[in-house]
């Protein structure tokens, strides 16, 4: 590495080192017709193929050293964006730039380097881990493979990252089924972290574990981040463990981010009806016998979605504009933005509703 | 509607006193229920909480009478308005379930059959309970599924469940269990598996029904805070037993067993933001290889030697039982 950075400093966002600029990034699954259903097209049918767009042109810049908590119901393209930024998915649109540079223009060595920097932790530990190799093969496999460790350390650098993830290195002979949830997620964060990235994509990555198990796996992440300067998409259903562990929190709705703001703002200021809908409708354990208010209706189908502001059919105070213009995403405060707009309006400005 | 009783005089919904189920194993005895007492009465919500593997799902299924092979109920009682439904024979269990007593599965697809439309399910249902014309029964089913928030339910009767989302999936379970206002519904993590903003809809309408129905309501969850804003009374559960048992504003806000506490620290929002969370050491043990004496001992701050010894269920404070022989009493503010 070139230069050395010491533990997040509290320096301004724009100074800080990009690690990962997202940029007008779009990604589209079609439904391909089948024979027959090419046919019947040809013949007038009305059979179209149907796209679904799951991310639409989303911008997000993620700084070295910073937890980004990414936020959203099912189906809201969370994951794919995810997905794309880890490098495991290509976007239809967009780049992705890794400090700077487009990862797609990248050949050879260097495009090895950029994937192997950016590792992703999934939420299944059991569907990501293969059943057939032991613990110390999944854990070393790929440090083997690309030259960061040799065959005569092997032993000494498994047990080095089981350590390090909070396992008990004289259980590398084992196999994934002979663990429990959370050793598994233990396993998967060790994989990752055995090539030495920089940026980890968690994708729910501890959602199917125990309250007790779960705040173990959280605070490994963070010791880890301490530790190693690590950078963090974080993504989440669950606004308490990313209020947690965030920095700066993003929300999505039907592939669009519809908010973009420091942790702290975001839970007391929150600005779009989407995002302070979602922090009323998270239960709280100081709650006593509390009435639930909630937003009605559900996500609406990402193949057809609502014209203008997607949030429109649910929101409390939508009016004529929202259901005919897409609303853009603006700055509202530094560092905090929405896609309202309510915010245009002269007595709003930038205040939450 | 029933002439007021002094709450003292009215019989509970359900009285469940030290029950225990028990898997038959080939690799040994379960003892997924052991010696677990709790009362449910009118109206009331109980949550039954605990991590996986802790008996809150076979405690649940045990009530219904519905655990199968290898597992058998092996002991305590069940009351249900006065009557053990350890002892019930088959058919009467049979004439209860659906009608007085209904359950809410985790996964809605296991009341919901994929093949047939749900007026049919919802009819057939009622029918199979009471003496009740189609009409009339179609009726029903339709106010019932407006009663859960189902918009333009004439229509939705007509549909099959795959054509509904998950949350409304799970809206038609709860209807279907609501058909006959049964007395009972024991709810076994019915919005686990849902988004919040859906999972907040569905907690609304169940917590309108206890209150508007009298309908009593066992919710098993492993989330605290969704119990914290639902339930009356907590029982908190850990290898099979229930560790501690009282008033949600008790238990959450002074908790005596030492798993309780701890559970409660390592909730996000209880701890400060960034900061380590706290956490409980160790995990879960296998119930075939239990320590001696308190199952929890091995990830216990305060465990002695004392714990060796099985420590009694006890009312520690008043109508707030713990399971330990050393309780945080100082967060209850009482000295030790």
């Amino acid at each position: 590495m070139s230069e050395t950075m010491n533990a997040p400093a509290p320096v301004a966002a724009g100074k800080r080192e990009k690690m990962i600029e997202v940029v007008g990034v779009s990604r589209r699954f079609a439904k391909r017709l089948d024979f027959a259903g090419k046919l019947a097209a040809k013949l007038g049918a009305p059979i179209r193929e149907e796209v679904v767009h799951a991310v639409d042109k989303v911008d997000l810049t993620i700084h070295r050293g910073e937890v980004v908590g990414l936020v959203g119901e099912s189906g809201c393209g969370k994951s794919t964006l995810g997905r794309m930024v880890a490098g495991i998915l290509p976007p239809s649109d967009g780049s992705i730039l890794w400090k700077g540079q487009d990862r797609t223009g990248l050949h050879g060595k260097e495009a090895r380097a950029a994937t192997l920097q950016a590792q992703m932790i999934f939420q299944d530990p059991m569907s990501s881990l293969n059943p057939r190799l032991k613990v110390a093969e999944i854990i070393g496999e790929a440090p083997l493979f690309h030259g960061l460790t040799k065959r005569s350390e092997f032993g000494a650098y498994v047990d080095e990252q089981m350590r390090r993830a909070g396992l008990d290195p004289s259980y590398k002979s084992r196999y994934p089924h002979q663990f429990s949830g959370g050793q598994r997620q233990r396993i998967g964060i060790a994989r990752a972290l055995a090539v030495q990235p920089e940026f980890l994509v968690c994708d729910e990555s501890v959602a199917a574990l125990d309250v007790s198990i779960q705040a173990q796996i959280l605070n490994l992440f963070m010791k880890l981040r301490r530790e190693l300067n690590l950078t963090y998409l974080f993504i989440s259903h669950d606004l308490g463990v990313v209020e947690h562990l965030s920095d700066r929190v993003v929300i999505m709705y039907l592939g669009r981010v519809v908010e973009e703001a420091p942790t702290e703002t975001v839970f007391a200021r929150a600005n779009h009806p989407y995002t302070q809908s979602l922090l009323g409708a998270v239960p709280r354990i100081e709650a006593r016998k509390k009435a639930f208010v909630t937003v009605q209706g559900e996500i609406p189908s990402p193949l057809n979605p609502p014209a203008g502001c997607h949030f429109h059919p649910r929101c409390p105070h939508a009016f004529d504009r929202c259901r005919v213009e897409v609303p853009a995403l603006k700055e509202v405060a530094p560092g905090h933005k929405s896609r309202c707009h309510l915010n245009d309006l002269p007595n709003h400005g930038g205040q939450p509703v | 509607m029933q002439p007021t009783i002094p709450a003292s005089a009215a019989p509970p919904t359900l009285q469940v006193r030290n029950l225990q189920t028990k898997f038959f194993t080939r690799a040994g005895v379960v003892p997924a229920v052991n010696d677990v007492s709790f009362t449910v009465s009118r109206g009331k919500v109980l949550g039954l909480v605990g991590e996986s593997g802790s008996g809150k799902t076979v405690t649940g299924f045990s009530i219904m009478r519905l655990v199968d092979d290898p597992g058998r109920i092996t002991g305590g009682e069940i009351l249900f308005n006065g009557q053990d439904l350890v002892k019930s024979s088959e058919d009467e269990m049979r004439q209860l379930r659906g009608n007085r007593i209904a359950m809410i599965f985790q996964d809605p697809m296991m009341t919901l059959n994929p093949v047939l439309r749900i007026d049919t399910q919802m009819i057939e249902t009622m029918q199979a309970h009471t003496n009740i014309s189609r009409e009339a029964a179609r009726q029903r089913a339709r106010d019932t599924l407006g009663m859960v928030g189902i918009p333009s339910p004439d229509e939705r009767l007509m549909a099959y469940p795959h054509q509904f989302s998950g949350g409304m999936r799970q809206r038609v379970a709860i209807a279907i269990a609501l058909l006959h206002e049964p007395e009972l519904i024991v709810a076994d993590e019915p919005t686990t598996a849902l988004d919040v903003t859906i999972q907040g809809q569905i907690l609304a309408e169940v917590q309108k029904l206890a209150a508007n129905t009298g309908t009593s309501i066992i919710w098993i969850t492993h989330d605290l805070s969704v119990v914290a804003g639902l339930a009356d009374d907590i029982a908190v559960m850990y290898a099979g037993e229930i560790a501690e048992y009282g008033a949600v504003a008790d238990v959450l806000d002074h908790p005596l067993h030492p798993y309780t506490n701890g559970l409660l620290g390592s909730v996000p929002s209880r701890n400060k933001r960034g900061e380590p969370l706290r956490q409980i050491p160790g995990t879960t043990p296998s119930l075939l290889r239990l320590p001696p004496g308190c199952p929890f001992q091995t990830r216990c701050p305060r465990a002695a030697d004392v714990c060796r010894q099985p420590p009694p269920m006890a009312e520690i404070l008043p109508a707030h039982e713990a399971r330990c022989f050393r309780p945080h009493l100082e967060n209850a503010g009482v000295a030790a």
